[in-house]
C-alpha cells in the first residue's frame, strides 16, 4: 500500500518536473539577438537586426494592459528625441493578443519610433522575455549588453547612462 | 473478518483515487507567460475588484453593528463616521 502510495507520488512529481519549462539560454554579455519575424503594423515584415549593425538598439517588449509601459513609453520618446541623430534606434514589440488594443494604446500613447508586432509570440519566447515590459540594449557590434525587466521611474536615469556608454563606444 | 477487507479495500481505492486527484489537478499548473497575461491583468479579475467600495461598505456594515468595524483603524464603534 504505502509502495503504491509512493510510486504514484513520484509519478506525479516526476509530471511536475516535466512542466517546468528549461531555463532559457542568458542572453545578456557577448550574445547575438536571436532573429525575429515581427511585422509593421502595416503588416509588411520588418528588417531583421543584421540591418541594424553599427547603431545601438533599444528593444521594448511592451504590451498595452501593463501599467509600468505606460510610464516607459514617454522615456522612450525622449530618448528619440535626445539620442536619435546619435546612432540609437529605440524598437518596440508588442506583444498583445488583440492588435486592437496596440492601436488603442497608441493612439493615447503615441510613439516616435517604430512599433512592431510579434504574432507568434516567438521572438519573445526566443528572447526569454519572462516580464512586462523587457528591454534589450543591443550595442553597435550587435551584442545584447544589457537586459532591464520591468520599468519604475527612478531606473530610467540608469537606463540613459548605460544608453550614453554603448553610444560612445567604437566598434 | 470479511468487512474488515472489505474496508481496507475501500480505504485503498480511497487513497489511490485522492492521490489520483492530485496528481491530474498538479497537471492543470502551467507556467503563463507574460504575453498571455492580458486578460488576468484586468482590474476586474483581481481578488477585490472595487477596493474603495468594500471598504466603504465595510465601514457602513461594522457603524451599523454598533461594534468596532472590521477596519477599526478606520473608526467602527456605531457613528458610521469616517
Amino acid at each position: 500500500m504505502i509502495k503504491l502510495a509512493n510510486l504514484l507520488l513520484s509519478a506525479g512529481l516526476m509530471c511536475c518536473l516535466a512542466m517546468v519549462t528549461p531555463v532559457q539560454a542568458h542572453l545578456e554579455g557577448n550574445t547575438p539577438p536571436p532573429s525575429c519575424q515581427l511585422t509593421h503594423l502595416d503588416g509588411k515584415s520588418a528588417e531583421n537586426w543584421e540591418a541594424l549593425k553599427g547603431e545601438v538598439i533599444y528593444v521594448d517588449f511592451w504590451a498595452s494592459w501593463c501599467p509600468p509601459c505606460v510610464k516607459s513609453f514617454p522615456f522612450m520618446r525622449q530618448l528619440m528625441r535626445d539620442f536619435e541623430d546619435k546612432g540609437l534606434k529605440v524598437i518596440a514589440i508588442n506583444l498583445d493578443e488583440n492588435v486592437e488594443d496596440a492601436k488603442g494604446f497608441l493612439a493615447k500613447h503615441p510613439a516616435n519610433f517604430p512599433v512592431l508586432l510579434d504574432a507568434s509570440k516567438q521572438c519573445a519566447q526566443d528572447f526569454g522575455v519572462i516580464a512586462m515590459p523587457s528591454t534589450y540594449l543591443i550595442d553597435k557590434r550587435g551584442l545584447v549588453r544589457h537586459i532591464h525587466r520591468g520599468f519604475r521611474a527612478g531606473e530610467a536615469g540608469e537606463l540613459r547612462i548605460l544608453i550614453e556608454q554603448l553610444l560612445i563606444e567604437k566598434i | 473478518m470479511l468487512s474488515l477487507m472489505m474496508a481496507m479495500k475501500i480505504t485503498r481505492f480511497a487513497v489511490i483515487f485522492i492521490l489520483l486527484l492530485i496528481i491530474f489537478a498538479l497537471a492543470g499548473c502551467v507556467q503563463v507567460a507574460p504575453w498571455e497575461r492580458g486578460n488576468l491583468a484586468k482590474p476586474h479579475m483581481a481578488l477585490d475588484p472595487h477596493p474603495l467600495q468594500s471598504a466603504v461598505q465595510a465601514h457602513n456594515y461594522g457603524s451599523r453593528e454598533a461594534a468596532a468595524s472590521t477596519n477599526s483603524a478606520g473608526g467602527g464603534g456605531g457613528c458610521g463616521c469616517f
